[in-house]
């Protein structure tokens, strides 16, 4: 479970985020839906204990972010926006680096490191240096690391970005899996289609701020909107920087 | 393994992988260093013994006015050859180096001479020209003890001492041993040295920090249980591995490189057998980890690899700089100048070469002060990552 409380963030004069309120329940699906810079990536890196919020709390179960930020980090697994594997490393490798970290013991990792590449269906890649992996194989192996230590929590900002029809797809089984598995999701993302499809909770954002929440079909009986596409817009106020 | 060692294993393992890296940490020092060396050494050698053999020449105008003085000269391994040119002529021999050293020898010599009166000669030479200087600065003394002798067998004509002209005398008495006249020209060495080493973890430093955050996996590592601080010491620690390899690695190939320069020839020896080279790096060493904190703390300023690249370029000659003033203001290794980074390595490596026993103080002081540093850039390094701009 995770939960934040007023959260507010600024670079140098913009007001990135302000007042941000939310929860996302283990065993659901949550989306963080918005156009570009109302506010998602900042929101989420203030849950994952990257960024320190200006105002407002955030804990990740019972662990509150910023002062309990280790415990929220073990808890917590983040696939950020760009994967940003090793190069040089294997898929294996890069996941076991990240298990290390997680303090896990060697067997435990390796035969966590097994089941994962297993699960995902990495066998092909998971021996060869991540340098020319396509973008589907880098957005696995990412997902993969940030799951190694299988946190209940799972955070994904932006996880579709560049990836083919078929990546989407297997990448909506494999959340649609952890929400069964009783895991807490919560994704970021600009595309309606996905979220509709995908999300049980909805959290509409923009300029900083949460503009309505509620189950996909509650935000259209609320806006009066057949598609949850009219409903956004009417929600945001524009059509700005949909996707 | 506690978090600093699981950085450390990962960066090692990574940067073997990555040919800049490994280019910079185990090529370009032992393989270029000791090239540079060992060319530059060999240069000086060739040049000094060039110059000791080099028979001087010397051309002379009307040779018949002064037979003496020619076969004197010829007998001190001068050759002279006469010619036959007027004053503007012999102005363009010498500029054209045609005839680089011209003596003329005026009609009244042997007269002026026979009457005990000054006898002049007019040298030509270009005072442009290095090297024709010399042989001019050569030929006046030649000449010089050709009068003195003269002047003494005056003297010794009219009844007079010639020691009574010479009421002082002055004894040149050289204390360098071979090895400590070589040292001047390995001082470079220890330039060498350092920057081998700083080189070995340039790469590695960039890489954990700019080049980490240029690819994104900085911020996926910020989110596991591992206080920042540490995440950044095993990567310091990683740059100092590095580093020490290709110090070990530069030091071992000057010292092998060193053994083909024949430094006999000059007079001198190197004291460089293995046991000096394993306190050359043990006292070397513990520099390596302030280098690799300055270099992690610029870096950690810059936003991408390239720019990291730039200034750490600036950067990396920082370390050489002591080394560069002491050798303009000519100071000596003393307790105090021992605790400048770099400074004291200098003097001891130094010391190490020129066969002398090392001051237990100096060393102390000096791998203290380089350590403690280290200790300071790192805890810097460590405080930098807290930063939230660190992210971009």
């Amino acid at each position: 479970m995770m939960s934040a409380q007023g959260l507010a963030k600024a670079f140098g004069g913009v007001q990135a985020v302000r007042g941000v309120t939310l929860r996302a329940e283990d065993g659901a699906i949550t989306g963080l839906l918005g156009p570009n810079g109302a506010g998602k990536s900042t929101t989420l890196r203030m849950l994952c204990t990257v960024l320190r919020p200006d105002a407002g709390e955030a804990w990740i179960d019972a662990a509150h972010t910023v002062r309990d930020a280790l415990d929220a980090r073990r808890q917590l697994g983040m696939l950020t926006h760009d994967s940003g594997l090793y190069p040089h490393l294997t898929a294996r490798e890069n996941i076991l680096y990240f298990a290390e970290l997680h303090g896990m013991a060697r067997a435990a990792r390796e035969r966590r490191a097994d089941e994962l590449i297993e699960w995902l269906e990495m066998g092909a890649f998971a021996g060869r240096r991540a340098k020319g992996y396509s973008q589907g194989q880098r957005i696995k192996t990412a997902l993969a690391r940030a799951l190694v230590h299988s946190p209940r929590n799972v955070l994904l900002d932006e996880p579709t970005n560049g990836l083919d029809v078929m990546a989407v797809r297997n990448l909506r089984v494999l959340l649609a899996r952890l929400r069964d598995a009783g895991h807490c999701v919560l994704f970021s993302s600009h595309v309606m289609q996905e979220v509709s499809g995908l999300c049980d909770v909805v959290f509409v954002l923009a300029r900083g701020e949460v503009v309505a929440h509620g189950t996909p079909d509650a935000l259209r009986a609320a806006t009066g909107c057949a598609s949850l596409e009219d409903a956004f817009v009417k929600l945001i106020g524009t059509d700005e920087g949909l996707g | 393994m506690g978090a600093v060692g699981i950085v450390w294993r990962k960066e090692v393992r990574e940067n073997l992988r990555d040919r800049r890296t490994l280019v910079s940490a185990l090529l370009f020092g032992p393989l270029f260093g000791p090239l540079i060396l060992a060319a530059a050494l060999q240069f000086l050698v060739q040049r000094t013994a060039d110059e000791a053999d080099q028979r001087l020449e010397i051309a002379v105008r009307h040779v018949e006015r002064a037979p003496n003085l020619v076969a004197w000269l010829e007998a001190r391994n001068v050759i002279v050859t006469p010619v036959e040119l007027d004053d503007e002529a012999t102005r363009r021999a010498v500029r054209e180096r045609s005839h680089p050293l011209v003596l003329s020898i005026p009609a009244d010599f042997a007269e002026r001479l026979a009457a005990a009166r000054p006898a002049s000669l007019q040298l030509y030479s270009d005072a442009a020209g290095g090297r024709a200087d010399r042989n001019a600065a050569r030929t006046r003394m030649l000449i010089a003890q050709y009068g003195a002798s003269i002047g003494r067998l005056r003297l010794l004509a009219r009844g007079v001492d010639p020691l009574l002209t010479a009421p002082l005398a002055v004894q040149d008495i050289d204390v360098s041993t071979p090895q400590s006249r070589s040292v001047t020209v390995l001082g470079m060495l220890s330039y060498l040295l350092l920057l081998a080493m700083i080189l070995g973890g340039l790469y590695l430093a960039i890489d954990a920090t700019a080049g980490e955050r240029e690819r994104h996996s900085l911020e996926p590592l910020l989110t596991t249980p591992v206080p920042r601080a540490r995440l950044i010491y095993g990567k310091i620690l990683a740059a100092t591995t590095f580093m020490i390899v290709s110090l070990t690695l530069t030091a071992i190939a000057c010292a092998l490189a060193l053994r083909f320069v024949a430094l006999e020839n000059f007079g001198m020896s190197a004291h460089l057998d293995a046991s000096v080279v394993l306190k050359i790096i043990l006292v070397t060493a513990p520099l390596a980890p302030a280098a690799a904190g300055l270099m992690t703390v610029v870096a950690s300023f810059t936003r991408s690899y390239r720019e990291a690249q730039t200034w750490l370029g600036v950067v990396m000659l920082v370390p050489t700089l002591p080394i560069a003033f002491v050798g303009l203001a000519e100071l000596q290794p003393s307790l105090a100048l021992s605790a400048v980074p770099s400074l004291g390595q200098h003097f001891l490596i130094t010391s190490l070469l020129r066969g002398a026993a090392l001051e237990p103080a100096h060393v102390l002081v000096s791998v203290l002060a380089s350590l403690a540093l280290g200790a300071v850039l790192a805890w810097i390094a460590g405080r930098l990552y807290r930063r939230e701009s660190l992210l971009g």
